[in-house]
């Protein structure tokens, strides 16, 4: 580095700050604490070009910085102090790793001197965060909080997305020293790769081309790669049905002829037959997960599979791969366009031969579409699908976790990626809420849902004073049956009925709790009052509850009990 | 097939990179049945050298979440064929006059050492691959291990032959 020129002698809050703004941050999601008052001092002088979102948990805080990165892209910053600070973001920090998702979290840490010493709130940050983060760093000396700095954005936000973590002691933020922040990084045992090897991809476009009956297989990863365009020309081109898991929902249009829906165990019947019957799966972006697969050693076992994906540990971990590709799914998508160019005649021949492929999909849709019956209480699906209706499409939606994100991803039709906000890894309840704070500031034109059960919005009901403070109208839509619903259908299911400790017997009133924290709260207890409700909810730019009053007892089907062959569906 | 597998794994010399890689192991259910670490040459570098078990869908498994991690450099496994082990024991043994003779013929076939001795215990240092060393242990035994310390095994690749 060339110190011939003097550079600004600053704090180390002003360096990390300084840092934050040249990595494009304008938002931070925190809270203070001992450890970075000198951080939230220093953010005072800022305040016109540094937003930072005053959560009510430092919970709330990492989920709302996962959100706005899901929702724009962009990697989102957490600033929390020492000890109890650090280990309330854990269960943000694990969704965020578990889903790839790009975040910075800055942590305060007790003085250096003090490092060690169980001082008051002390905690060995980077010894608890080091199996949930992509990296994290214990900085020591001042001279490298800008390279640290650097250095996180970068991890957190190429190859496989993740959370990095930098723990920063308090006295290194009081002490003085050049500012100069790197133009580039050296990670001696980090480098991505994009592109996919050229023999992989001709041995991929061969084997589709000869395909009979061949299907794709898209997962998070061409959401993280921004490759939807190249999805749908690839699809488009050569006619090639799909599936998603549910982190894949929104990388190609649900209401597309060749979208077949979520596939695993509360995938479409349609899906799970493909997966079954193909001869060629691709798997795009996404990582075989237990969830998806039901028994392992019965997926997809007529087919050869091919796999792209960005992280090379995900390629042959669950099931053996015929043709692995390693790179970013848009690099490898381009790379199949272009080798498929110039071969239409055998492009059209393949669109022809697989025209029955298609029909049978096709079928096996109509045979067993998704389905609910109405009734005279209020069906969990008959709101999804309203919400639907009503945004047409265009929201993004956060979900919880359990029966209300299986039907938000069965019944919202997801058109557009990054609209899809769901714990799908870790599966955590009490990430909706805050997620949709954060994307709700990522994207403040844009109408944003959390569609929550009554258990898991009570786990970060706290951040409405949030929403409220910041005025972002979150419209949260409760799915009340006064259960942990899901807990309920396997408790139904597999345990004889015995409800053990899943019924919600003491529920606050969603309405007038909202309207406790300054929010509007609304009711719908027969069907013919959800559209008015949900009309109402979306004529106010304040944050709603709606609290749904549903069939207490409904069930998400179709589901494959674990451990079975993802055929074997148990269909309403 | 089960087996054991050597793995030659050069990090960067930070602190917690032991930490990062021994939980790797233990996150994800592999076997660590030794591991050695020692710097390089190359300032900030150390080299690991980690013995586990598994088969060759688990060895690949391991190879690729080892990559993962920042800190890693590189990783390659060692074979038998293209790569020279070795690892050294200390063995503390009764010594009386009926034992004596025995160790001292054992020490020798073995290419041992005495390198401690009291009035009735020896203590034995030897060098040599896993197997040699379990072959002196078995031998040993008979006449009673008082303690045993073994380094885990080092191993380093063999130098390309010329034609």
């Amino acid at each position: 580095m060339n110190h011939s020129t003097k550079k600004e002698l600053m704090t180390g809050s002003r360096i990390i700050i300084e840092s934050l703004i040249r990595e494009g941050v304008d938002t931070i999601f925190g809270y203070p604490g001992g450890a970075v008052l000198n951080i939230y001092d220093e953010l005072l002088n800022y305040e016109d070009k540094l937003k930072h979102i005053l959560v009510r948990h430092e919970q709330g805080a990492a989920h709302a910085a996962d959100g706005y990165a899901r929702a724009s892209g962009k990697p989102g910053v957490v600033l929390v102090t020492s000890g109890p600070g650090a280990t309330n973001t854990i269960t943000g920090i694990a969704t965020a790793n578990m889903d790839s998702v790009p975040m910075i979290i800055i942590t305060g840490q007790v003085p250096t001197n003090l490092i060690g010493n169980d001082a008051f709130q002390e905690a060995d940050t980077v010894g608890i965060t080091r199996p949930c983060t992509k990296h994290n760093y214990l900085l020591r000396d001042i001279k490298d909080i800008a390279k640290t700095i650097k250095e996180a954005f970068y991890i957190a936000s190429t190859g496989r997305p993740g959370p990095v973590l930098i723990d920063i002691p308090k006295d290194i933020t009081s002490n003085v020293y050049e500012f100069d922040y790197p133009e580039t990084v050296e990670l001696k045992g980090y480098s991505p790769t994009y592109f996919g090897h050229h023999i992989q991809i001709l041995k991929l476009v061969e084997e589709i081309l000869k395909a009979k009956k061949p299907l794709l297989y898209i997962g998070g990863g061409v959401i993280s790669s921004n490759a939807a365009d190249e999805l749908k020309e690839f699809a488009e081109l050569l006619d090639l049905p799909i599936t998603s898991t549910l982190m894949g929902l929104g990388g190609f249009p649900s209401n597309h002829a060749l979208f077949f829906g979520m596939l695993g165990m509360h995938g479409t019947y349609a899906a799970n037959m493909a997966i079954s019957d193909a001869d060629f799966i691709v798997a795009i972006g996404a990582r075989f997960d237990d969830r998806v697969t039901g028994k392992v050693e019965e997926f997809g076992k007529n087919a050869k599979f091919a796999h792209i994906d960005i992280d090379p540990s995900s390629i042959g971990k669950n099931v053996k791969i015929d043709i692995p590709v390693v790179g970013d799914v848009k690099s490898v998508l381009s790379s199949l366009l272009e080798a498929l160019s110039g071969k239409t005649e055998k492009i059209s021949s393949g669109r022809y031969d697989r025209l029955g492929w298609l029909e049978k999909i096709n079928e096996w849709k109509y045979e067993h579409p998704l389905l609910y019956k109405m009734s005279d209480t209020i069906k969990p699906q008959y709101v999804i699908e309203k919400i639907y209706e009503l945004t047409g499409g265009d929201a993004v939606i956060a979900t919880e976790v359990g029966q209300n994100q299986m039907w938000t991803a069965q019944f919202y039709k997801f058109k557009y990626p990054r609209t899809l906000l769901t714990s799908g890894g870790l599966g955590t309840m009490g990430y909706g809420f805050p997620a949709a704070i954060g994307a709700q500031i990522a994207c403040p034109d844009k109408v944003v849902f959390d569609i929550a059960g009554d258990g898991s919005i009570q786990m970060n009901i706290q951040e409405l004073a949030t929403a409220v403070q910041y005025n972002l109208p979150v419209k949260i839509a409760i799915i009340n049956n006064n259960f942990l619903g899901m807990i309920r259908q396997w408790q139904e299911l597999f345990y004889h009925k015995r409800y053990s400790s899943s019924e919600m017997n003491v529920n606050p009133d969603f309405v007038k709790l909202a309207e406790a924290y300054g929010a509007v709260g609304l009711r719908a207890k027969n069907p013919d009052e959800v559209v008015p409700v949900i009309e109402e909810a979306l004529s106010i730019n304040r944050p709603v509850i709606m609290d749904f009053v549903v069939d207490r007892e409904e069930g998400v089907y179709p589901m494959v009990v674990p451990g079975a062959p993802i055929t074997g569906m148990l269909l309403v | 097939m089960e087996k054991t597998h050597i793995l030659s794994v050069l990090v960067e010399n930070e602190s917690g990179v032991l930490t990062r890689v021994a939980g790797l192991f233990s996150a994800r259910g592999f076997n660590i049945d030794s591991i050695c670490v020692a710097k390089t040459l190359e300032k900030n570098e150390s080299k690991m050298i980690i013995a586990t078990s598994g088969d060759a869908q688990i060895l690949e498994q391991i190879t690729k979440q080892l990559n993962r991690l920042v800190n890693v450099i590189k990783v390659q496994e060692l074979t038998g064929e293209d790569s020279v082990t070795r690892e050294t024991v200390l063995i503390k043994i009764n010594a009386d006059e009926t034992t004596k003779g025995d160790i001292f013929r054992i020490k020798d076939i073995f290419g041992g050492r005495i390198i401690d001795m009291s009035r009735n215990s020896y203590t034995l240092e030897a060098i040599g691959s896993e197997g040699k060393i379990e072959s002196l242990i078995d031998v040993l035994r008979p006449l009673g291990i008082k303690d045993i310390v073994k380094t885990g095994i080092i191993a380093i690749q063999r130098a390309k032959k010329s034609n």
